[in-house]
């Protein structure tokens, strides 16, 4: 636009004038970004300190906050536009993918060796410990518990809503119910993990003996005679009902990728299997699975990955009480409740290493099935 | 004949259990929320069908939304939070992945390497540098603080998806706008964005759900102060500190829940069509 401009402009007058000169351009394309930068300063001023109503505030700070974000674009675009073309090709690339760059660095990158450098040091990083807060990491009996109870998500959490996710898809697809189904299913989706632990507050409910329980589980239990159970309280019990909010939220996600995946299992080869004299689970264990094995590691390595970092269900849930710590609770309890960085940093590297190989894996199964 | 029926009898009844299970705890929930403080510790929900469950109320959903220290605020705080913290990010985003696939310039190649790669890092990792960051600048407690944390935690997966996208785009489209004398800054804004909208959709649903669902983002940089807080983040100080006012955390998380499911089953075609393009959050 900028090169056919300048072939084509009709002679400049008047302001125009002004504006073509040297001077008038410099002066321009100073006063352009600092108005810019004026106005964006003074929206977060406002946003910071103002007491207006609280509508108000939200609505200038959606507008300041998405607007602000444009105009940058915008203005430095239009800066680079002001350059000779040689150099606008130099610099216009860097405009497009810098503030990608520079936030991912400021937020990702630089943190990841901060965090790496901090792990090695004492609570408030003023002596160097080496690697005592790893060694303490695993030998600490909370610590401990809490990375034992990972694994128990890691492994109960990722099997059963993969498991079950794969189940649902095959009978659902047979069935009537099946829009029905995979709507109600799915649909826990988008409740957050706060929410759907208050949800199972009210299954998983305790009232002491001879007080009416509340709670669906305990109620069901009453009524075949067998007294309440304190369901959250006791390890490892109170985990692995912790892990079946997980599965309860996460199977949907399972059934439905699991689900696209089975439509393109070819009927042909099905019939062919059971022409053969396969029975149906054969057909199932024979044909089906290995044929869609690369979608179920998919799915089972992004709830893997979910498993490793879970941190809302126990917060919301026992708030890491009664032996249910895990790894991300106590990062975040160390860092921020005992303020001892250092051994929360080790707790998150920790959380690295071991999501790492996982995603690894996850993307390369995706690249394998070239989207 | 009769095996084939019985077995779709069998399949039917299997999917209705299902059903049954995976519903019962939410309707449990909805069902609690309109019920009376003193009823909720009382007996159980679904004595409300059986009898002698006590009456329904809307008090818990009045005190909620409209009470002093209620979820009213809280609500808008996460739609301030909320809105933003999803288009930044795709904006961002959308002009690196458009860089990446179609611009020339040196380190394009170990830049977009090094992003893919970011990928790994799991957002915990950064908690506490960038909260010392923050301090050190009086940065924490704004939402621009928490527009630009979810920003950095969702721009590497962002710019992979899009970049996937946008770079499938046909050549030619590209090569004749320049041709014609527009700039890469107008065929991005008018050509490849439209182009783009499917692929952004599905990835601002799931941003969306995201963000408005996240809890630890949330408590870390914008704080629990009811002022500023997020529902997430007051719904489980209210499940701590008031452990009494269920029927207040009932009515609370139906309110924390209703946006979020309602676009879910609005956009869930393009929901699944992310899902299935790898929008899954490392």
């Amino acid at each position: 636009m900028r090169l056919a401009d300048s072939v084509a402009a009709p002679p400049p007058r008047g302001i125009g004038q002004v504006l073509a000169t040297g001077a008038g351009r410099l002066l321009v394309s100073i006063f352009v970004p600092v108005v810019a930068f004026i106005v964006l300063w003074a929206g977060f001023l406002f946003l910071k300190d103002s007491g207006a109503p609280k509508i108000v505030i939200v609505l200038v700070a959606i507008v300041w906050g998405i607007g602000g974000v444009a105009l940058l674009y915008v203005v430095a675009n239009w800066l680079t536009e002001k350059l000779p073309p040689a150099w606008q090709r130099r610099i216009l690339p860097f405009v497009f993918v810098g503030p990608a760059i520079a936030i991912l660095t400021f937020y990702l990158l630089v943190p990841a060796f901060l965090t790496a450098w901090e792990s090695l040091f004492n609570a408030t990083g003023s002596k160097f410990v080496g690697l005592d807060n790893y060694v303490y990491s695993f030998s600490n009996p909370e610590m401990v518990t809490a990375i034992r109870n990972n694994v128990l998500w890691l492994v109960f959490g990722t099997l059963f809503s993969t498991g079950l996710g794969l189940a649902i898809a095959v009978l659902v697809e047979r069935s009537r119910l099946d829009r029905l189904a995979k709507t109600l299913i799915f649909l826990p989706m988008a409740i957050s993990f706060v929410g759907a632990s208050v949800i199972w507050r009210f299954v998983l409910s305790f009232q002491p003996a001879g007080q009416p329980q509340v709670g669906l589980l305990n109620a069901i239990l009453s009524g075949f005679g067998i007294g309440p159970v304190s369901w959250l309280t006791g390890e490892p019990l109170n985990t692995i009902l912790l892990i079946v909010i997980l599965i309860w939220g996460q199977t949907g996600f399972a059934m439905v990728i699991i689900g696209a995946a089975l439509k393109g299992v070819p009927d042909e080869m099905l019939e062919a299997g059971r022409i053969d004299g396969a029975s149906e689970w054969q057909v199932f264990r024979r044909l089906i699975v290995p044929t869609i094995w690369p979608t179920i590691v998919t799915v089972a390595t992004t709830i893997a990955i979910l498993t490793l970092k879970i941190y809302d269900i126990v917060t919301a849930m026992t708030g890491g009480n009664f032996n249910t710590q895990v790894i991300a609770t106590l990062m975040w309890k160390q860092a921020f409740t005992f303020f001892d960085a250092g051994r929360g940093a080790a707790l998150a590297i920790i959380l690295l290493v071991a999501v790492t190989p996982v995603i690894w894996y996850n993307l390369r199964q995706f690249r394998g099935r070239a989207i | 004949m009769r095996r084939i029926a019985w077995s779709r009898v069998a399949i039917n009844g299997a999917v209705f259990a299902l059903i049954v299970v995976w519903t019962v705890p939410t309707l449990g929930l909805f069902i609690t929320s309109f019920r009376d403080k003193q009823d909720i510790f009382n007996s159980g929900w679904w004595t409300a069908f059986t009898g002698g469950g006590g009456t329904f109320t809307l008090d818990n959903y009045n005190t909620v939304l409209f009470g002093g220290d209620g979820l009213g605020t809280a609500f808008l705080n996460t739609l301030a939070v909320t809105i933003p913290a999803v288009v930044i990010p795709i904006l961002i985003a959308a002009f690196a992945a458009y860089g990446f696939a179609w611009m020339e310039f040196p380190g394009r190649r170990i830049l977009f390497i090094t992003v893919v790669g970011l990928l790994v890092v799991p957002l915990q990792i950064a908690l506490i540098p960038v909260l010392k960051a923050y301090l050190a600048i009086h940065l924490n407690g704004t939402f621009l603080a928490v527009w630009l944390a979810h920003a950095g935690f969702g721009l590497a997966l962002a710019t992979y998806l899009l970049y996937n996208y946008i770079s499938q785009l046909p050549k030619d489209l590209i090569e004749s706008a320049s041709l014609d004398g527009a700039s890469h800054f107008t065929i991005f804004v008018r050509l490849i964005l439209p182009l783009s909208v499917p692929a952004l959709a599905s990835f601002a649903i799931f941003q969306f759900l995201w963000v408005w669902n996240d809890l630890l983002v949330a408590t870390t940089f914008l704080g629990t102060d009811q002022d500023v807080a997020v529902m997430t983040s007051r719904l489980v100080s209210m499940t701590g500190s008031r452990g009494q006012d269920w029927q207040l955390l009932t009515a609370g998380a139906f309110v924390s829940m209703i946006v979020p499911v309602m676009v879910f089953l609005a956009l869930q075609r393009f929901f699944v069509r992310g899902l299935l393009a790898g929008s899954v959050k490392g």
